[in-house]
């Protein structure tokens, strides 16, 4: 299909859950949200390929929109 | 003054006055273990089998009720087998290795504990903690009839407790008064509460996670699969934040509702809130069932700074606390066992000098650190801190359900392994290259299917060398330990987990079935050299 890694990619999965988690410690809600703001900008630098941008894009919107719940 | 704090399943050791108590001076006993719970009756076990006399003082008659610990690991079992005690438990137990998780309806993530063949235990059995308990002083009993020195006293509280560095100092409540005892060495194995540890002063410190969860024991009939099964924002709405559910013998099953921080604890437990509770679950889908113990608990994250003090030893959660997601806590009592018997019998023997015992503090903090660290996670997981938190929780959910990719962050409950005691100062570098990582220097040895038995029934409660592929000497008089030798070609299961992608191995292993040290060719200088280090006479360095 298209060129996002969609298969198993961490081997230390919890140990960089955690580290988000730490990362957010401490913040309001807004200077969180503005924390995943610049993260996000910083990861999608690193990728550098606008076509895995948009399918990562898509996958994130996807998995949103099952409306199970509302956030919070 | 001498109240019951539970009721009991099993009134096993009654109380009946001793000799002790009309002693002129306070009589003398080799080890006391203060506490008869799993672990001091398991530590009972452990070191009576090896000689060494030995007096268990508990405050109650018998065990408790209630499936309390409930999953028992395979390294349990193990050490249990090791000490006679696993017959019945697997018996009784109920056999599982799966685990499955769910988001509201929907199903996220899988998890199989034990993928592969050939071991003698399954990775987890779900047994009510009562019966464990129950087994094991049964196995004491029946040690006792052939000889082997082990005492039970119960109601006998230990009011005060003073050690110094060649004994320690008890004085015991009884309904027929106080007496006093000397004893040894001391194992405190009497809970996270430890009296034993507040009498002396030490600290426990962590951290407490506000939120509360209501146990329920229930006897119903359902159809559900035998495996553990997670909920994160159950459907059944009304029943808690989260919910885990495991199946039990004697048609019982374990049902573990998160129901918050601020909550009327009393209001909570009365049997109308319970019902409402369980009717949310249960109702739908039709199911009738019978309230057989309920409980609430809350729980806490912490360590003592160290285990030993002096000629206090602690083990099981007097020592440590952890959250129950993952079976972390009676498990690794067990594993306190299994680390300090063979220890303590080397020192009480004169074989070993008393640092020794520093290694059991070494080891044991190092997996409890470990055991800290994942309950921590899986508990901020089930139950975020934050806004923000919570929101990444559901990220993680919400992508699981399409994206496998995802899963891996799935965190409900790491369940335990055993500890691999990497950096352990009683380890010999690893010098067999090529060889599985599982099997290396500090870990416990994979067990391996051989002649209609298993790997770890030889194996355990002495050193032992084992060879594979390779002719090994007669080594007594150099080296106390037993030695097994396979040829080639003899077990492949057994190759495949200790030969790995080599010719041939020379293992030396612990009593408890820990890996010491591993090379390809026999050097009796170097297996030497390495049973020194293990057992605490070689310098350090």
């Amino acid at each position: 299909m298209g060129k996002l890694n969609r298969s198993r990619n961490l081997s230390d999965a919890d140990d960089i859950y955690a580290a988000l988690i730490a990362a957010h410690e401490g913040l309001s809600d807004e200077e969180s949200t503005a924390l995943n703001a610049r993260l996000i900008l910083t990861l999608f630098n690193h990728i550098g390929d606008a076509d895995v941008i948009g399918e990562a894009l898509e996958v994130a919107t996807l998995a949103g929109q099952q409306e199970r719940h509302k956030a919070l | 003054m001498l109240e019951d704090r539970y009721n009991l399943a099993h009134r096993l050791y009654p109380y009946s006055r001793s000799v002790d108590q009309d002693a002129a001076t306070p009589a003398h006993h080799q080890v006391i273990v203060i506490g008869g719970g799993p672990v001091g009756m398991a530590a009972a076990l452990e070191l009576g089998l090896k000689g060494i006399e030995t007096l268990v003082l508990d405050d109650h008659e018998g065990v408790g009720q209630g499936s309390r610990a409930i999953c028992f690991s395979k390294r349990c079992l193990e050490i249990a087998h090791r000490l006679g005690a696993a017959g019945p438990m697997m018996e009784k137990g109920v056999e599982w290795s799966l685990g499955r998780v769910f988001h509201g309806e929907r199903e996220v993530f899988e998890f199989n504990l034990l993928p592969e063949e050939g071991h003698r235990f399954p990775a987890f059995i779900n047994l009510q903690q009562p019966y464990f308990e129950k087994y094991l002083v049964e196995r004491i009993r029946q040690a006792q009839a052939e000889g082997v020195p082990i005492e039970i006293r119960g109601r006998n509280k230990v009011t005060d407790i003073d050690t110094d560095s060649d004994k320690v100092a008890l004085q015991i409540e009884t309904p027929d008064g106080q007496y006093s005892l000397t004893a040894d060495w001391v194992i405190a194995a009497d809970g996270a509460g430890s009296p034993t540890r507040k009498m002396m002063g030490l600290g426990f410190d962590g951290k407490v996670f506000e939120d509360n969860f209501l146990i329920a024991d229930v006897r119903m009939k359902a159809d559900f699969p035998v495996e553990r099964r997670f909920w994160f924002e159950p459907p059944f709405k009304g029943s808690g934040d989260s919910a885990l559910l495991h199946k039990q013998p004697d048609g019982e099953w374990r049902i573990d509702f998160q129901i918050g921080w601020h909550i009327d604890r009393e209001k909570e437990l009365q049997d109308e809130n319970i019902r409402a509770r369980l009717d949310a679950m249960l109702s739908p889908m039709g199911i009738d069932y019978e309230i057989v113990w309920t409980s609430i608990y809350t729980f806490q994250c912490r360590r003592m700074e160290k285990f030993r003090h002096d000629r206090v030893i602690f083990v099981g959660d007097s020592c440590h606390q952890v959250s129950p997601f993952g079976a972390r806590g009676c498990n690794s009592g067990m594993q306190d066992v299994d680390n300090l018997g063979w220890k303590l019998k080397r020192v009480i023997d004169g074989l070993s000098p008393e640092e020794l015992l520093d290694s059991y503090d070494e080891e044991r903090i190092a997996a409890t650190d470990e055991n800290i660290l994942n309950s921590t996670r899986s508990t901020d997981f089930i139950t975020p801190k934050s806004t923000i938190s919570k929101v990444f929780r559901n990220a993680v959910l919400d992508l699981s359900e399409e994206n496998d990719f995802a899963r891996p962050f799935v965190n409900s409950g790491r369940l335990s392994i055993p500890a691999t005691l990497d950096g352990s100062t009683l380890n010999t570098q690893d010098d067999l290259p090529g060889a599985p990582a599982r099997s290396r220097p500090g870990a416990v040895c994979p067990d391996a299917p051989l002649d209609g038995d298993f790997l770890l029934d030889r194996l355990g409660g002495r050193f032992a060398v084992l060879a594979i592929g390779v002719d090994v000497p007669d080594f007594q008089g150099d080296i106390d330990a037993d030695r097994l030798m396979f040829s080639k070609g003899q077990f492949p299961v057994l190759e495949e987990r200790y030969l790995g992608g080599t010719e041939q191995a020379i293992y030396l292993i612990r009593p408890d079935q820990h890996v010491a040290g591993r090379w390809a060719d026999w050097s009796i200088d170097a297996v030497c050299k390495a049973f020194g280090r293990a057992t605490g006479m070689a310098e350090k360095g």
